[in-house]
């Protein structure tokens, strides 16, 4: 079964919970996650990332979830990286 | 995991700060509302030490209830403004997100203490008023003796205000002090 190892996303999230907790929030799905967050936008209410995640076996349904769970909303996958095994 | 998902929820919704205000603020409150009962007690003539009791609790359950629904409404009223703004602003509903979770339970939280800082520091007054009742003898006479712990009560939440906002804690304790023996003052000039 083929495994993502990494994955580039384009998220909205509003500021609260700021991105340091949200990268924590999703680092903490599983061992092995890296997280880096660049802040690409910044407005009244929400900001703008791309939030890249890096690891053996990601999970992006667990991912997305905590995405939402945050408040935040997935705009779109700018980059993905797959191995087939 | 309910209190990591507690202090997710205050976090996100900056309620801290509000639960820590409304503490101390509703606290004076029934610091203060006892130490006038007790003074106006005192100064009277000869009152039954029972009828002080069931009145001081009427007056505390009183501010807890009227605490906790003031606050309620309020603050639910506040969250759900705060959180149409937000869906607003992101195009999406928040309903499964920590968001939409702290709009239903930081209200009652804020609630809750907002209630119960009043009502706790009522009953805390009324102790030594309680302890002569059930025979045990005090020092000082018992409408004294209560209204010694309400100053010693609205000093501490003083002193708890100064560390808050980083004033001298001697200096913020005796403002409060002062406001309380002021207002002792007033109900003696009174009567």
């Amino acid at each position: 079964m083929a495994s993502v190892q990494r994955l580039v996303l384009d998220v909205l999230k509003p500021h609260q919970p700021n991105a340091l907790e949200f990268a924590r929030a999703i680092a903490a799905l599983g061992e092995g996650y890296q997280v880096n967050i660049r802040v690409l936008e910044v407005d009244e209410n929400t900001e703008t990332l791309q939030v890249a995640i890096e690891g053996d076996r990601l999970d992006f349904e667990l991912i997305s979830g905590v995405i939402s769970e945050n408040g935040a909303s997935l705009h779109s996958i700018d980059e993905v990286s797959v191995v087939g095994k | 995991m309910v209190l990591k998902q507690i202090k997710t929820l205050l976090k996100i919704s900056h309620s801290e700060e509000i639960m820590r205000r409304y503490f101390v603020v509703n606290g004076f409150d029934g610091a203060l509302t006892m130490l006038g009962l007790i003074m106006g007690f005192y100064v009277s003539d000869r009152v039954d030490l029972a009828v002080v009791i069931t009145t001081c609790l009427a007056a505390a359950l009183a501010l807890g209830m009227s605490g906790i629904s003031s606050a309620y409404i309020s603050e639910a009223a506040e969250r759900r403004r705060t959180l149409a703004r937000l869906e607003k602003a992101m195009a999406a509903s928040l309903n499964e997100s920590h968001h939409a979770r702290a709009t239903t339970w930081i209200p009652w939280l804020v609630a809750l203490v907002n209630g119960t800082a009043p009502l706790l520091i009522a009953l805390v007054i009324i102790v030594p008023l309680w302890l002569v009742r059930s025979g045990i003898e005090l020092a000082l006479e018992p409408l004294p003796a209560a209204m010694a712990v309400a100053l010693v009560i609205i000093f501490l939440l003083g002193v708890f205000l100064g560390r808050v906002g980083g004033i001298f804690w001697l200096w913020s304790g005796l403002q409060s002090l002062t406001v309380a023996l002021v207002t002792v003052g007033l109900i003696y000039l009174v009567s």
